[in-house]
This record gives C-alpha cells, structure tokens and sequence, in this order.
C-alpha cells in the first residue's frame, strides 16, 4: 500500500530554508508568497491488510524515525483512504 | 578512568577525540566500532563530530539507531558520562538523550571558524575547572548546528542550569553577531537534567595542543576528568 509522508518543521520553530525562499520569492516578484516553509516528503509502499493498518504503521514509522517530533509535524496521505 | 570513542560509518574526528586523549593526555582509550554492542570497559562514552550515514533523512538521526546506542543509552541511565561532539551532539538529541534539536545554521552556509564562548554553569562534570563567565576560543565546523528546544522546554533549560556554553563576542558578550548560526540564546553545550549527558557543537579535539589551535579544549577534558 502507497502512501505518502509530509514532514515540515513545525509552527514556531526556525525554518532558515523557508526563510530564505520565501525570501526569494519576494525579490522575484511574486509578492503573494506567505509563510514558506520548506520540509521532507517521503514516499513509501507498506505491507498492511487495509489502509487503516497502513496509516497506524507507517505513524509509527514517523514517531521513530521519520521525523523528529521535536521541532517537525508530519501528515499521511494512505492509498485507498 | 577508561574513555571510549565511537566510530560511525561517516565519523570524521574519532582519531583526533582519540590523539587528544591518549597521545595528548595520556588517558587510556579505548576505539569503540558502532556495530558492536560492548563498550569494552569505557566509563566515559564520547560520540565524535562527522556526517555519520551521511547526514541522510537529518543529523544523527540513523547513528542512534546504531546497536552501540543501546549500551551508550544504558551508560547514561546508569549515571555513566557520555558526551557527543558536534554530529555526536546531533545523535544525542536524535537519541533523546539530550533535550532539543539541532537544525540548518541560519545563514543556510556551513561554518568553520574559531568562535569565542563562555562558561555559563561552572558546576558541572565537564565545567568543573572553570568559572562562571570564563571564556573559550574553540573551533567550529558545521552546517546543522543551529540549537533548537521547544519554546516551553528553553526557559527550564535555563533555570536548571543546563546551558553550559554560549556564543559571545571576544570580550564575552552575547550579541546577535556572536551568535554564529542563530541558535536560540546562543546555545552551543547543554546538558541532561542529570548532568552526565553533555552535548557541545564546537571541537575541544581540536583544540588540545597550542600549536594547533590553542589548548582550550584541555579545560573541557580535564574538567570531565576531574569530575568523574
């Protein structure tokens, strides 16, 4: 089952990539860009019975190593769901 | 007191960890492999600065899956002294060992440079022969050193006296232009609430022979020796 992980670094915590785009952005013209942040996607087929079992799977995945909790939030979109 | 140094696939200052203790100290060292589980007797773990695995998916975050970490987590819980260095301070945090996160320097740029630091809590194993405002001249040499802790956690830290090292200007001052990668309050050392875990991302390695960089980074070590 495919599914498909968003790590960004979370609210409030320093994004100096995002920072620094957004900043970009700006100076290219396109003075509608807010709040850029810039973080992972991971891209991954698990072997689970139902979609449900992949979403619990792969959070787990997340807490233990696919992002750090402490300065990044993650979200999963699950095949099927 | 016997000292063991982890060497991960993408290590880089194990040996220079290693010659600034045995060679420059004359302390008993012993190298330690990260797939080996056994610390061979080490009383006092140090996780050395690198790009373990790459730096891949974040800093550390793959070394402290390595099975050494297991005994390395033992060491600390048991009140042992473990103290990560630059990638080895990053692997710490990964580990949860640590409190908080290290992440891009805010310049986007890695840095090497030799940065001014004071002694902000003198109490502990690895301050133990310096006093409170004491400064340091250190190396350092990092891309993801900028120090994060979540913004409830950050004022306890401070309290409790956990931030060990800042960055300040030459006359010990902590300015923003200080503050080489904007870590927040210029946090460069911290240390569990036990105070037997230290994390610091400027190299004492290299700093242990006044030829090569000054003899700063002896203060540190022979704090820890002193200490333990």
């Amino acid at each position: 089952m495919r599914v498909e992980v968003f790590v960004t670094p979370k609210r409030g915590v320093l994004d100096p990539q995002g920072r620094a785009v957004e900043h970009s952005l700006l100076s290219l013209g396109f003075k509608q860009a807010r709040n850029v942040r810039v973080g992972k996607y991971i891209l991954l087929e698990v072997d689970a019975g139902s979609a449900a079992e992949a979403r619990r799977i792969v959070q787990h995945m997340c807490e233990r190593l696919l992002a750090n909790t402490v300065i990044e939030d993650y979200r999963l979109e699950v095949e099927g769901e | 007191m016997k000292w063991g140094v982890v060497t991960f696939p993408g290590s880089l200052d194990d040996r220079d960890v290693v010659w600034a203790l045995a060679d420059v100290m004359g302390q008993n060292v012993v190298s330690l492999w990260h797939k080996d589980e056994r610390l061979h007797g080490a009383e006092c773990v140090i996780l050395p600065g690198g790009f373990s695995y790459g730096d891949y998916l974040r800093c550390g975050a793959l070394a402290r899956f390595s099975p050494i970490m297991n005994s390395v987590a033992r060491l600390a819980e048991d009140g042992g002294i473990v103290v990560g260095i630059c990638n080895g301070f990053q692997v710490l945090c990964e580990a949860r060992l640590l409190p908080g996160a290290l992440t891009r320097n805010r310049s986007l740029s890695f840095i090497c440079d030799q940065v001014t630091l004071r002694v902000e809590n003198p109490s502990t194993r690895f301050t133990c022969l310096m006093n409170r405002g004491d400064l340091l001249r250190l190396p350092i040499k990092h891309g993801e050193g900028l120090y994060v802790a979540p913004e409830d956690e950050l004022p306890q830290l401070e309290e409790r006296g956990q931030v060990l090292l800042r960055y300040v200007s030459s006359a010990g001052e902590a300015t923003e232009e200080a503050n080489p990668n904007g870590s927040l309050n210029a946090i460069a050392a911290v240390a569990n609430e036990t105070f037997n875990v230290f994390g610091l991302m400027p190299h004492p390695e290299h700093a242990v022979e006044a030829g090569l960089g000054g003899t700063d980074g002896l203060r540190l070590f022979n704090s820890l020796l002193r200490g333990v």
